[in-house]
Order: C-alpha cells, then structure tokens, then sequence
C-alpha cells in the first residue's frame, strides 16, 4: 500500500514548519541551473540561515558546505531534502540526532521509511512540496506569475 | 545582500508565521470566483483589483533585478511578460480550472499558438478533433504547415478514429469540449487515455462550457487553453485567451526534450526538472511570451477577471435560456436538425450527463428551411440578436458560419464540422427567453 502523504502535506503543518531560522540543504548544488539552488539562494533572500550539506561541495553562496548534518555546529531546525529517497532514512536518522524540529523533503524524495524515522522523532515531516513554493504560496510573492496559491484572503495584504 | 534586508525579511517570516492561516477548508465555486487572485491591494487598500497600466516595475535593488530575470524570485520586470492585474486573472482562472497556474495572452488564438508553439518541434505530428472553431482549423492547419508540424483532423465522436491516427511523433491531441458550432460532446476521458497511452498530452479548449459547467483536468485532460473573450469576459468587451496547465504532465518522458532538455533560449535551464509542476508555465511565460510577444492588457484583464466575478450566475442563466430555446426550435416546422446536446434526443445525451451535468452550453446550431437564402432572410428579420461573430456575450447572438466564421472551409471541412449550407449558429444570451422565444418566431416567419 502506498503510503498517504496528506498528513505531510497539512496546511498549518507546512506553515508551522516555515516558522524557522536555521534550514540544512541537503544536495544543495554550486550549479546555478539546479533546482536545490534556485531554492537555497531564495531562502537565504528571504533571511533563513541557510547550511549547505554536500560532500562533493567546498562552499555554496559562500557558505561552508559540510559533509553531513552530524558536522554543522550547533544544529539546525529545519532539514530540507534535496536527494534521491533510498538516501532519507540516513538522513532522517542524523536529522534525529541533532534535534532537528523538522524534516521536508523535496518533490518526488518520497521514502516511507526515512518519514517514519523522523515521525518517530517527534520532527514535523513535510512530504514531496518544494520549501521554496510553500514559501512564495504563503509568505511570498508566487501570485505575481499566475500560479494558483490556492490562498483565498479578503485581509488587506503584507507589502 | 544587505543584512538590514534579510533581517527585515526573518522578521517578516516570523510574524507571518504566527498569523491565523487561511481558511484550510475547500472553498465553492461562487466564492472562489470572486476571491481567487484577488486578495487586496498592499499599498492602498483597494477592495477592487487594481488597474497596474504600467510598461515596467521599478527594481529594489541590483540584486533583486538580477533574481527576477534568473528566475530565483517571483518578481515584477516587464508586463510583456507579467503584469500584477493579468497575475490576478490568470490565477483566479488557473484556482477556478483545478490548475497549478496559467499564462494570459491577448487572445484565444495567441494562446494556442503559444501553446503549440512551446511544446512542439518540427517534425511533430498533432491529432485534432475535425469539429473544431474554424480560426482554430485555420490556425493549425498553416501554422503548422510552415513550422513543419504535421497534422491529422479525426471525427471526435469516434475513438478509434483518435487511436488509428497516433504515431511515433504525435506530440498532442486537441479537442473542444463542446464543439464548435456542432455542439459534439467530446469523451474527454476516453480520448486522455488514447494520448497517455502514446504518452502525449491531451489539450481542451474549454471555451463554450468554462470551468463553472466542465473541468477537463477532473477527467484526465493535461492543459485547457481558453478564448476569454466568450463568456469568461461575458460582455463581449475585451479580447484575451489563456492557458491553463494541471501540472503533472511528465515532460521527461523522453517525447519532450523541447522542454525536458537544456533551453538555449533560456541559459541552458531545464524548465522541467528546475520548476517541476511549473515547468511549461515558465517556460510559456518566460520564453514564448517573451518571444512571441502577445501580452493581455492589464486593462483586458481587469474587465475579464471582473466578468469572472458572476461567471457562475451568469452560466447558469445562459443555460436556462439556451435549453428553453433549443426545446422550442426543435419542436417548429421550420426547423430541421436542432444540434443543442442539451435536448433529450441528442446523441451526446450520455457524454452530458457525464460531462456536462450542469447543462451543455448556451451555444448551438440549426438548419434552417429553405437553405441559404432563407438564412439571409432570418438574420435580416431578427430584432433582439446581434447579426455578429463572436459567442458567449450577455447578448444574444447569431451568425450563419457558411458565409462568416467557418468561410476558409470547403464544403467537406463544413460538413465535417457539422455545418450545412442553411446551418444558423445561436449564441444564447442573458435576456428574458419569452423575448428571445418571440424574436426568433417572427424571423423564422418571415424567412419563409
């Protein structure tokens, strides 16, 4: 049976996790054209403090890129997941042991084994959205290309 | 960046987080209509969208600037390519649709063409339904003659018709949910199989029944394209098209490297992989609006966005209207075929009630007695329609296709299309129907 992300996918849980300074990319790539770039530069704009975590990278945004989470002084809130899924539960697991609040993983990184790690955890699991999207739905600026943010608001909006 | 700014924005981030969210629960139609897309205005207030009848957007700073045009940021630039007034159409549209976006442009037609032109190469093959608006017909059948697109027009209401003709390149399949003028319904979900199974998209101009009466993407549809000059607008005030993708369409299927693969176009960027979800409508927007330059007006937009506001209502009446009309057509001596899929003998009976349930349009044809000079005769003697070509206004109105709208057909094309030489096509508007009724039985008399 497949397993059912809604509960991953949960509005106010989404939002919740959104609420955080410190955010580990895992994957984040030095190529501009990747997509873990596109959101790593957006929420370092956007005034998160953003860890790199990849091995095969020195510095990203001029930032230390560190080879794990276990390696990032002082720890993060966030995880945000930018690998293949049979990589999460590893993941999951060293997200634990730095007393990550949550763990959110990118489109298609879907590992029912990895999510039950973190639930097991007590982290808030955000499943196959994109940070940057979720960002942009709620806090950011996504109407202004058309999309559908799905937000229905008759409260006089933030500049 | 300047600390200053990200602390601004961690602040800004912080107290948004602890605001009440939205309303997570689904909303209705109705509310949707009026409220997608249009939350009030930041800086002013205004309860109404905002006319932003501006070339240009003034930048924050150099690296703001250079975030908008590489794409990393949601940002303003240049309104060929986004506008916040068309931003507000073109979302409350893509909400209304069931979709993850749209892309406005200056008319149905420009859309198409955007379209097509986006997700197509030369040497592609396209099936499209043959029961098609005649600009439509004309369109794909010389655009895509000069951009080396090969095409195949199939009967619609026939399946294997839909399965013969697909082939290796067939990159799209194309239908109208109603048909225009011949009122076939399209089997929506039988024919999204076909172009799955071929791995292709299937694309629904959704014009004559409008997400309020069907949504495609509920039936497998991949990418609905509009003209909203129809009943999107609703007044017959103001050109504009669109297109509205779902979003999980799989570019990377190997069929696609147009969009799958590096844009040269685009600084070697992979609009698919990059964006996901989002990946055709950036591509759309930033490089075939760009290009093609057929931007909507912010001005077209807010006269649209406002139509879409009582699109419900307004829906609901021209189908009252158009069933009690076509009831009474179909019932008088001078006239023969009556083509509404609303009337209880119509063969698309069944594709309605699956469809369509909320009624099959306001749109539809009969054969008048006496063939064309009869139809001169009618058009002349009518009072209350509006001799024109245009559909889906809240005026009634009429045309005869063998002369106007379907002219560039031949006879076998017309025929086709389900159009005879004494066919009158009926837009059925918002007036009282007894009125409409006793306009169309003096014309009908005197057209003998």
């Amino acid at each position: 049976m497949t397993l059912d992300l809604r509960p991953y996918q949960d509005t106010l849980k989404i939002r919740a996790a959104l609420a955080c300074q410190r955010i580990a990319v895992v994957g984040l790539s030095s190529n501009v054209l990747r997509a873990s770039h596109f959101v790593g530069y957006y929420l370092l704009r956007h005034g998160f403090d953003v860890v790199p975590v990849n091995p095969r990278e020195k510095e990203v945004f001029g930032r230390i890129s560190y080879p794990d989470l276990a390696s990032i002084p002082g720890g993060v809130d966030l995880v945000d997941v930018f690998r293949e899924p049979s990589a999460v539960p590893g993941i999951a697991t060293d997200a634990a042991k730095i007393s990550a609040k949550a763990m959110w993983l990118q489109y298609d990184v879907i590992s029912p084994e990895g999510i039950a790690i973190a639930d097991a955890a007590g982290m808030n699991v955000i499943v196959d959205r994109c940070i940057k999207i979720e960002h942009a739905r709620w806090f950011g600026r996504m109407h202004v290309l058309g999309f559908n943010t799905e937000v229905i608001s008759a409260k006089r909006q933030r500049l | 960046m300047l600390a200053e700014k990200r602390r601004q924005y961690a602040a800004m981030n912080d107290q948004a987080s602890k605001t009440r969210p939205t309303i997570p629960r689904p909303q209705g139609f109705s509310t949707r209509a009026i409220h997608a897309g249009a939350r009030p205005d930041p800086t002013t207030g205004a309860r109404a969208q905002p006319i932003y009848q501006t070339t240009s957007f003034v930048f924050e700073d150099s690296e703001s600037a250079a975030a908008y045009f590489n794409l990393q940021e949601y940002g303003n630039t240049y309104s060929r390519i986004m506008n916040p007034t068309v931003a507000a159409f073109e979302e409350r549209l893509a909400n209304l649709e069931g979709g993850a976006g749209s892309v406005a442009f200056a008319s149905g037609l420009a859309a198409q063409a955007a379209l097509f032109v986006t997700i197509l190469e030369p040497g592609d093959h396209v099936i499209a339904s043959s029961a098609l608006y005649g600009g439509t017909v004309t369109q794909l059948k010389h655009l895509f003659r000069k951009l080396s697109v090969e095409l195949t027009f199939v009967n619609p209401d026939d399946i294997n018709a839909w399965k013969a003709a697909a082939k290796p390149n067939t990159k799209a399949f194309f239908a109208e949910t109603i048909g225009n003028p011949g009122g076939n319904v399209l089997d929506i979900e039988a024919v999204a199989a076909v172009a799955h199974e071929v791995g292709a998209p299937l694309i629904i101009d959704n014009t004559f029944a409008t997400a309020f009466l069907c949504r495609p993407f509920e039936f497998g549809a991949d990418v609905v394209v509009y003209s909203a000059t129809k009943f999107i607008g609703g007044h017959g005030t103001s050109l504009g098209g669109a297109v509205v993708d779902k979003g999980n369409f799989n570019w990377s299927n190997g069929r696609f490297p147009v969009i799958a693969n590096a844009s040269p176009a685009y600084h070697g960027l992979k609009f698919h992989e990059t964006f996901g979800t989002y990946g055709l409508l950036m591509k759309l927007r930033t490089e075939t609006l760009r290009d093609l330059g057929a931007a909507l007006s912010p001005f077209n937009a807010f006269l649209l966005a406002l139509g879409v506001e009582t699109l419900p209502l307004r829906m609901k009446q021209h189908v009252a209207n158009a069933q009690q009309i076509a009831d009474w057509l179909a019932k008088h001596p001078r006239v023969g075929r009556v083509s509404y899929p609303g009337l209880a003998a119509s063969p698309y009976a069944p594709l309605v009630a699956k469809y369509l349930p909320k009624g099959p349009g306001a749109i539809f044809c009969f054969d008048l007695q006496g063939g064309r000079e009869a139809g001169v005769r009618f058009i002349a003697a009518l009072e209350l329609f509006s001799h024109l070509a245009n559909v889906g206004d809240a005026k009634s109105l009429v045309i005869h296709p063998a002369t106007t709208t379907h002219r560039q057909l031949s006879d076998t094309e017309l025929a086709a299309a389900g159009i005879g030489p004494g066919t009158i096509r009926l837009s059925i508007g918002l007036e009282d129907s007894g009125d409409l009724i006793a306009d169309l039985e003096q014309a009908l008399e005197a057209s003998r």
